[in-house]
């Protein structure tokens, strides 16, 4: 059966093209909510459209309309059926000082899975250079070689200022850091797609270095040097990689599903906006500890007490822990009850 | 791995999405590379000029650009542009949501990050690997973020009022013919007719002549026309008679029509 095309395409015409248009104005102005009238207009298109493309699909007609009909109808059905918050205006602010520790906090178990890892690695790289010397350059890579000499020396040279030139670069030193480190938290969160293996052995490395660099300025008798250095970027640098880790396993373990019922792809879906927000805010913790690396770390005494290095970072972390883990909202509460139910 | 992406609306309705392959993305991606390399140089120039001032701060500049720009390209792009890159634009692709829902930024932002995972060990040698072992064609960001990637044909109202309208049909003289070839005419003969009328002027002019002679025997086939009707009568107007019948139903009332306007 043939239907008359001109004649359909003349009197639905208006429709499609007032369809379009609320389409068009929807996706301009992502934060906008129709009106009641709006909605009922927009749903009543909607559902004409369907029938129209139900219209055309059962009979003879060229296939540019078909198309046209469904690219409409899809665009439609993607503005009706999502259930999802509508994108709101993106706010700083209320997005990292409650969105992010109120999503750490969901996933906490995560987190303390990942700073186990590491710290199993840092016990390792502590006996792995008590049992063996040489066990230092065989795993320190190359952009930590300044830590292979000799811990004393190292911070004879740098007390007495003959370093590596990082006094007179702090902007490309701290933007290189922060490159990296950033760098190093996506790795972290892409390797849970390896069902958190990857990530695991990115931790557990991190911990062996951090372990074996730390033992090595102890058993040197450089521990308050090691403190000074390391407490002021280290405070918020290492919390924020093991956050990263956080990310890493609660995606490898979206993709094991172990204990969720649900399918793989509504797991992911459910998860995906939490790792956005656990990234990003690791984003931001990193660049705060690439400048306190470049513009503070960098100076020792007598420039810079170590007192005064050590109480820097011991203000930090009390922040960092009071800013992860306080604040508990009624929105947290709900979010738990909701999750119970 | 499926070549569309099929979507049935709660409505009933069923439509589809052809994905995209591994080589079309390959090859956007190429462009993509191009662009970034050019913004990566564009960003030389500045730092040029910023280590005149100062060469720390251009260095940082410098490192921090880098970053941006390979990060943040494609997240920057496919928000902007719903889906679509530099590359993507001109390949004719669009990164979706794999359900056909409204892309969100955070799968964006993931698809793009966890792009590392799928350059291991390198070459895109995991991505393009899970690209041809999945069902919907998706890389493992694509999979993380619950994307796929479609490609996207051109989607313009199809005007016939130019290729039929004002024209006299002489098959119209024949009533009785013209419903032996609707009721004989499959709805499939009916749009190779029409197709072969929209494309005709991509055709070469040999190939022309061919096809519309091969479509004018086949349906003389159907239903037979007078002589009188079809005399000296080029394959192609014969063709386009038909077309005219198979689409276009006898003049109605005008206040039938006016009503099917309003409703």
């Amino acid at each position: 059966m043939i239907i008359d095309l001109p004649r359909f395409i003349t009197a639905e015409r208006p429709s499609w093209t007032e369809l379009e248009k609320v389409l068009d104005r929807l996706q301009a102005e992502p934060g906008r909510a129709l009106t009641l009238d709006e909605a009922k207009r927009f749903h009543f298109l909607y559902q004409k459209i369907s029938a129209d493309l139900g219209r055309i699909a059962t009979f003879a007609s060229e296939p540019e309309l078909r198309h046209y009909l469904e690219a409409l109808t899809a665009r439609a059905y993607a503005e009706i059926h999502e259930t999802r918050e509508r994108g709101r205006r993106f706010r700083p602010a209320p997005w990292f000082f409650a969105e992010f520790p109120r999503v750490f906090r969901r996933h906490v178990g995560a987190f303390h899975v990942s700073w186990i890892i590491t710290l199993v690695g840092v016990l390792f790289g502590g006996f792995a250079v008590l049992l063996d010397d040489e066990a230092k350059e065989a795993i320190i890579p190359e952009m930590f070689a300044n830590h292979l000499g000799d811990p004393a020396q190292r911070v004879a040279e740098e007390e007495a200022g003959k370093k590596n030139g990082v006094s007179q670069v702090h902007a490309s030193f701290a933007s290189s850091l922060m490159a990296n480190n950033i760098g190093v938290s996506i790795k972290a969160v892409a390797l849970g797609l390896t069902y958190g293996l990857g990530t695991i052995i990115l931790l557990f490395y991190n911990g062996v270095i951090l372990g074996l660099v730390g033992l090595d300025y102890i058993r040197a008798g450089q521990s308050v040097f090691l403190a000074g250095w390391l407490l002021p970027h280290g405070v918020i640098e290492i919390p924020a990689i093991l956050i990263a880790g956080q990310g890493g396993l609660l995606l490898g373990k979206a993709l094991i599903g172990h204990g969720d019922r649900a399918p793989l792809a509504a797991r992911l879906r459910t998860l995906a906006p939490d790792l956005a927000t656990l990234i990003g805010g690791v984003a931001v913790m990193l660049v705060w500890a690439g400048f306190v690396e470049s513009f503070l770390s960098q100076y020792h005494q007598p420039v810079i007490p170590y007192a005064v290095k050590i109480a820097f970072g011991g203000v930090e972390l009390a922040v960092l822990v009071w800013f992860l883990s306080s604040g508990r909202t009624k929105a947290d509460a709900a979010g738990a009850a909701e999750v119970r139910a | 791995m499926k070549s569309e992406l099929r979507i049935r609306t709660p409505e009933g309705i069923a439509f589809a999405y052809p994905l995209a392959g591994p080589v079309t993305r390959c090859m956007a991606w190429g462009v993509d590379l191009a662009v970034i390399l050019a913004l990566v140089l564009a960003t030389g120039k500045v730092v040029a000029v910023l280590s005149i001032v100062s060469p720390d701060i251009a260095s940082a500049f410098s490192t921090i650009s880098f970053f941006i720009v390979s990060i943040g390209y494609g997240v920057v792009t496919e928000w902007a542009w719903r889906g679509q890159t530099v590359g993507k634009r001109i390949m004719r692709l669009r990164v979706m949501d794999a359900q056909g829902l409204r892309l969100q930024f955070h799968q964006i932002l993931m698809r793009n990050l966890l792009r590392f995972a799928d350059l291991l060990p390198g070459c895109y040698l995991v991505g393009g690997l899970a690209m041809v072992l999945s069902q919907r064609a998706q890389r493992l960001g694509d999979l993380a973020a619950n994307t796929v990637v479609v490609h996207i044909p051109k989607h313009a109202e199809p005007d016939l009022d130019q290729l039929l309208a004002g024209k006299f049909n002489s098959f119209r003289q024949f009533p009785h013919l013209e419903a032996r070839l609707r009721q004989r005419a499959t709805p499939e003969e009916a749009r190779l007719a029409l197709q072969a009328l929209v494309r005709r002027d991509n055709l070469e002019p040999d190939a022309r002549v061919r096809l519309f002679a091969d479509l004018a025997e086949h349906f003389k086939t159907l239903t037979a026309f007078p002589p009188e009707a079809t005399d000296a009568m080029p394959d192609e107007q014969y063709i386009r008679n038909v077309v005219d019948i198979l689409f276009r139903q006898r003049a109605t009332a005008p206040g039938r029509s006016a009503g099917k306007g309003a409703s």
